[in-house]
């Protein structure tokens, strides 16, 4: 029941280079991947100047809240939600309905440009995250942390 | 759930503190928030109400350091612990890796205790989770207060199956420390074992 979400290196380069690709498309200034629990997955663009942890795990709850809400209606989920601000604002979209993929974008584009470019580049995710997921169940590694002795724990709270 | 990344050499666990309401975890956040070195921990989010209630949750992210070459994160929550919040609090177990079940040591909430443990353990059902399976500790908090349960009262109450627990007061840190590291602890050996 408590399987891990692992990214390896090959599926996070070719994640990288998608949502890097997703951002010059679309003129962007930063966009996100996070894993629905709150972990960031990754980030590009510009967002040295932003709090990465604190807005993945409020994108996650944003996301589990509106979530609810679906439910509460008779719906699965929303897959797409959009924060307009005065000068930024924030396109939040499902992938493979287990991560968040959020755009961050000012007024040099538009919010139609964006949705029609997170369309595009939610299937070359979402396959991607399928075949995580997949790894994760029938994980083909031993876990990274069968090798640590209850010394190397104890060293963390030294 | 915890989360690893090959590609930053990371990974993170969700720790979840519950409890019923006013007994005591944002409090539990706000003194490890105060007491760890800058480096090591991030912003602690608050999404309260006006009076200072916690309406959706609490949040700390904490880097404790390294195992083995993989840097090791827990991010901390805690659930809103008034009734009515029950949707929230479900929402905030999704993905958890460890609890630790605050209890108010005041006899007139030993009702509120048990309420609230219950409705830990349902809301855990419904998520797919097994409280008897999960790494979990409890803590006693509001051990400085007049009117308190003995600690061997409200043990034989809520922790039939003995799991460790701890005596605290919370704003002065009494306790605060050792039942994190206890709920880390227990959360890093589970991952040992393979998740």
């Amino acid at each position: 029941m408590n399987s891990s979400m692992v990214i390896y290196e090959d599926e996070f380069r070719q994640i990288a280079d998608i949502c890097e690709r997703l951002r010059r498309d679309t003129s962007a200034k930063a966009v996100f991947l996070i894993d629905k629990d709150g972990q960031l997955i990754l980030a590009t663009g510009q967002y040295a100047h932003l709090d990465t942890t604190a807005l993945a795990s409020l994108t996650a709850g944003n996301i589990a809240a509106t979530g609810g809400l679906a439910d509460l209606i008779g719906e699965r989920e929303f897959s797409i939600l959009f924060h307009e601000g005065e000068h930024d604002s924030l396109h939040i979209s499902l992938v493979a309905s287990q991560v968040i993929l959020v755009v961050m974008f000012g007024e040099e584009t538009s919010v139609g440009l964006v949705r029609l470019r997170v369309r595009k580049v939610n299937e070359e995710l979402t396959k991607i995250v399928q075949e995580l997921m997949q790894k994760a169940k029938n994980p083909g590694a031993d876990s990274p942390f069968a090798e640590i002795s209850d010394e190397d724990i104890d060293i963390l709270f030294s | 759930m915890s989360f690893i990344n090959y590609a930053s050499r990371e990974i993170s666990c969700k720790i979840v503190y519950y409890g019923p309401g006013l007994c005591g975890k944002t409090t539990n956040l706000q003194y490890i928030y105060a007491k760890t070195n800058p480096e090591a921990k991030g912003k602690m989010i608050s999404l309260a109400t006006e009076t200072d209630r916690t309406l959706f949750f609490d949040f700390l992210p904490l880097a404790l350091g390294q195992i083995r070459g993989l840097k090791t994160r827990f991010q901390l929550y805690t659930v809103p612990g008034q009734v009515f919040y029950d949707a929230s609090r479900k929402l905030i177990l999704k993905g958890v890796d460890g609890v630790v079940f605050v209890a108010d040591s005041q006899i007139d909430r030993l009702e509120a205790n048990i309420e609230s443990l219950d409705n830990l353990r349902s809301n855990l059902f419904e998520q797919g989770y097994d409280l008897d399976k999960l790494p979990y500790v409890i803590q006693y908090n509001k051990r400085d207060l007049p009117n308190v349960a003995s600690v061997e009262e409200l043990s034989e109450l809520l922790n039939p199956n003995r799991v460790p627990e701890f005596s605290a007061v919370a704003p002065m840190g009494q306790g605060v420390f050792d039942t994190l590291k206890a709920v880390a602890k227990q959360v890093l050996v589970e991952l040992r074992k393979g998740g």
